[in-house]
C-alpha cells in the first residue's frame, strides 16, 4: 500500500541525517498540496488570482516568485485556510502524516511577512502557544519547545520578551513556533522582507540547513529571485494583472547551498532562466 | 542636574548611574518643594500676612495636627467614596466594553447613552441624583462613578478592538476557540489602553467625589473633605481650608502614583514602560 511506503518515506529523514529529503523529494513523491483551477476575485472587483493549478509534492521547497499583486500571497493564504477561494479548490492530501504523530499534531504552520510575536509574552510562551491552542499538555510541549529554540539557535533567550530582541532574532523565534508543531507543511510569507541583507542570507542557508535536516515540506513566497534560487528544489513563476502562474522552473543545483553556491555558474544561470521569465510576462502585459 | 551629569562618565556601572537618576527623579521635586515652601513661609512671617487671607505652611500643618479627628474622619469618607466609585467604574465599564465588543447592534444601541453620561456635567445632575437616593453615600458613589467611567469604557473598547490582525491570523490558523482568542490574544492586547484608561479614571473618581459632597454639603448633608473646606471657607476657617486641600491633593497624587506602579508592574513587556 502507498500510505506504508509514505510513512517509510517520513520516517527517513529524522533518522538518516546523510540522506537529505530534499533528494528524496522529486517527481514520483505524492502531491501533498494542491490548488485546482483556483481563482480570486474580491468584492471590489479585484483580480487577484485567475485559474491557477500548483501542485506540491511532498519534501519539496517550492517558492511562489513573482512581482507585487501576482497572487502568491493570496495563493499561499489559501494554502493556510485563511482566504477562501472564489472558484477552483484547495485540497490537502492528509494520508501524508500516516507517521504515526500525537493526536496534538497539527500538518501545517505558517510564518508571516512580520515576526508577529505577542509583545506581553516570553519567547518560550510565543513558540508554546500553537501547542497550548490545541490543548497539548505542559510536559509534553516543553521538551518540543527547548528543541525549536535549539534550532533556531535561541535556547538562550528563551526567557526574553520579544521587544528585547533584533528583529533577525523575532524572526527566529517566529519560525521556532512554526517548527514546534512538527509541521510536514511549512507556508512562509515573504519571511525575510523586512530584513537587512546580510540577516536575510544567514537566515537563509538555516532555513535551507533545517528544511535538508527534518525534511518537511516548504511553500516559500518571495519577490527575490536570488532567494528563491538559492532555497527552492522548484521555483513556481508567477505574473500580475491578472495573477497567474507563468512558469514552473526545476532548480538543479548542488544539495550543498551555502556562499561558495551564491556566486557559483549553477547559481547564476538558474537566476538568469526565472529573469527571463519575469521579463518575458511583463513584455506581454503591454 | 550637574550631578547626575558628572555620574555618567563613571566606569561604576549601569546600576550605579540609574539609582542616582532615581535619587534625582524624587529628590530635585522634593528639593523644589521644600525650597518654595520656606519662601512661603518667610512671606508669611516677614509681611505678617493675616491668616484669614494665606495662611503660612507651619500654621496649616499646626491646623492638621489639632483638627486631625475632624479631617481624617472627612478623609475617610472622601477616600471611602472615591475607591467605592473607582472599583465600581472599573467593574462596570470593563463589563461594558465586553458587552460592546461582542455585539456591533448592542454597541451602536448603548454607546451614544454612555457618550451623554460623559458629557452631562456631573455638578447639574449631582442634585438629582442626592434627592432621589436617600443616603449620601451611595448617592455620591453613584456621582463619582459616573465621572469615572467612561474612559474605562472607551479605552477598554479601544484596546479590545486592537489587535494585531497578523496575531489574528495566528490564532485563526491555529483554529483557536472564540474564547481562547478573547482571553490570550483581545485581553492582553488591550491592557496598555485600559491601564491607560484606569489612570485618568482614578484621578476623576476623587473629583467625582469632591464634587458630589460639594453639592451634598451645600444641601446641609455633612460629609467628607470637600464638606470641611465648604465649612471652613464659611467661617473664614483658611487654614482648616488649607489643610484639607493638601489631604485631597496628597490623595490625588497618592492614587495616580499607585496607578502608574500597578500599570508600570502589568506592563513590563510593553514599549511604553521600558525605560
Amino acid at each position: 500500500m502507498s500510505a506504508a511506503v509514505t510513512a517509510l518515506r517520513s520516517a527517513q529523514p529524522e533518522t538518516a541525517m546523510d540522506m537529505p529529503a530534499g533528494r528524496a523529494a522529486g517527481a514520483d513523491a505524492p502531491v501533498v498540496l494542491e490548488a485546482d483551477r483556483v481563482e480570486k476575485t474580491y468584492p471590489n472587483g479585484t483580480h487577484a488570482l485567475n485559474d491557477t493549478s500548483v501542485q506540491i509534492r511532498r519534501g519539496e521547497f517550492v517558492s511562489l516568485l513573482g512581482p507585487s499583486g501576482c497572487g502568491k500571497s493570496t495563493l499561499l493564504k489559501m494554502f493556510a485556510g485563511l482566504e477562501v477561494p472564489s472558484s477552483g479548490r484547495i485540497v490537502l492530501h492528509d494520508g501524508h502524516d500516516a507517521a504515526g504523530r500525537a493526536s496534538g499534531h497539527r500538518s501545517m504552520a505558517m510564518v508571516f511577512q512580520e515576526a508577529t510575536l505577542m509583545p506581553w509574552a516570553r519567547v518560550d510562551d510565543n513558540v508554546r502557544l500553537p501547542l497550548d491552542l490545541a490543548g497539548m499538555r505542559r510536559s509534553d510541549s516543553e521538551p518540543r519547545i527547548a528543541d525549536a529554540l535549539e534550532m533556531v539557535g535561541l535556547s538562550q533567550f528563551k526567557q526574553s520578551y520579544p521587544r528585547e530582541l533584533s528583529g533577525g532574532m523575532q524572526m527566529r523565534v517566529s519560525i521556532a513556533r512554526a517548527l514546534a508543531v512538527q509541521p510536514s507543511i511549512l507556508l512562509m510569507d515573504e519571511p525575510f522582507g523586512a530584513l537587512d541583507e546580510f540577516t536575510r542570507n544567514k537566515l537563509d542557508s538555516d532555513l535551507h540547513q533545517l528544511w535538508e535536516q527534518r525534511g518537511f515540506t516548504v511553500v516559500f513566497v518571495t519577490h527575490s529571485i536570488y532567494e528563491a534560487v538559492f532555497l527552492s528544489s522548484r521555483v513556481v513563476v508567477m505574473a500580475a494583472r491578472p495573477g497567474r502562474v507563468i512558469a514552473d522552473v526545476s532548480i538543479d543545483a548542488p544539495p550543498q547551498r551555502d556562499e561558495a553556491y551564491r556566486v557559483s555558474q549553477p547559481f547564476i544561470d538558474n537566476c538568469r532562466v526565472l529573469s527571463q521569465h519575469l521579463t518575458r510576462a511583463n513584455r506581454g502585459e503591454r | 542636574m550637574s550631578a547626575s551629569t558628572a555620574a555618567l562618565p563613571q566606569p561604576a556601572g549601569s546600576a550605579g548611574i540609574a539609582a542616582n537618576a532615581g535619587l534625582v527623579r524624587v529628590g530635585a521635586p522634593a528639593l523644589l518643594g521644600v525650597v518654595l515652601l520656606a519662601i512661603w513661609q518667610l512671606i508669611c512671617t516677614t509681611f505678617a500676612v493675616p491668616e484669614y487671607l494665606v495662611p503660612s505652611p507651619l500654621r496649616i500643618a499646626q491646623t492638621l495636627a489639632e483638627d486631625w479627628v475632624l479631617l481624617s474622619s472627612a478623609l475617610m469618607t472622601t477616600l471611602k467614596v472615591t475607591f467605592l466609585a473607582f472599583a465600581l467604574a472599573m467593574v462596570l465599564g470593563v463589563a461594558a466594553a465586553f458587552l460592546f465588543v461582542q455585539s456591533r447592534i448592542v454597541e451602536i444601541s448603548l454607546f451614544p447613552y454612555a457618550v451623554i453620561l460623559q458629557v452631562t456635567p456631573i455638578v447639574a445632575i449631582a442634585p438629582l441624583i442626592i434627592i432621589w437616593v436617600k443616603d449620601p453615600l451611595p448617592a455620591m458613589v453613584i456621582c463619582a462613578t459616573i465621572v469615572a467611567l467612561f474612559p474605562i469604557i472607551s479605552n477598554t473598547i479601544l484596546g479590545l478592538r486592537s489587535v494585531n490582525p497578523g496575531l489574528m491570523n495566528l490564532f485563526r490558523l491555529n483554529r483557536a476557540t472564540r474564547w481562547q482568542t478573547l482571553a490570550r490574544l483581545r485581553v492582553p492586547s488591550a491592557l496598555p489602553y485600559f491601564f491607560g484608561g484606569l489612570r485618568i479614571s482614578s484621578g476623576l473618581a476623587l473629583i467625582g467625589a469632591v464634587v458630589a459632597e460639594f453639592v451634598a454639603g451645600t444641601g446641609g448633608t455633612a460629609s467628607g473633605l470637600a464638606y470641611q473646606i465648604l465649612q471652613s471657607g464659611f467661617q473664614l476657617n483658611i487654614p482648616r481650608l488649607f489643610a484639607a486641600l493638601f489631604l485631597i491633593t496628597l490623595t490625588g497624587i497618592v492614587l495616580f502614583t499607585a496607578m502608574a506602579s500597578l500599570s508600570k508592574w502589568a506592563l513590563r513587556w510593553h514599549e511604553s514602560e521600558m525605560n
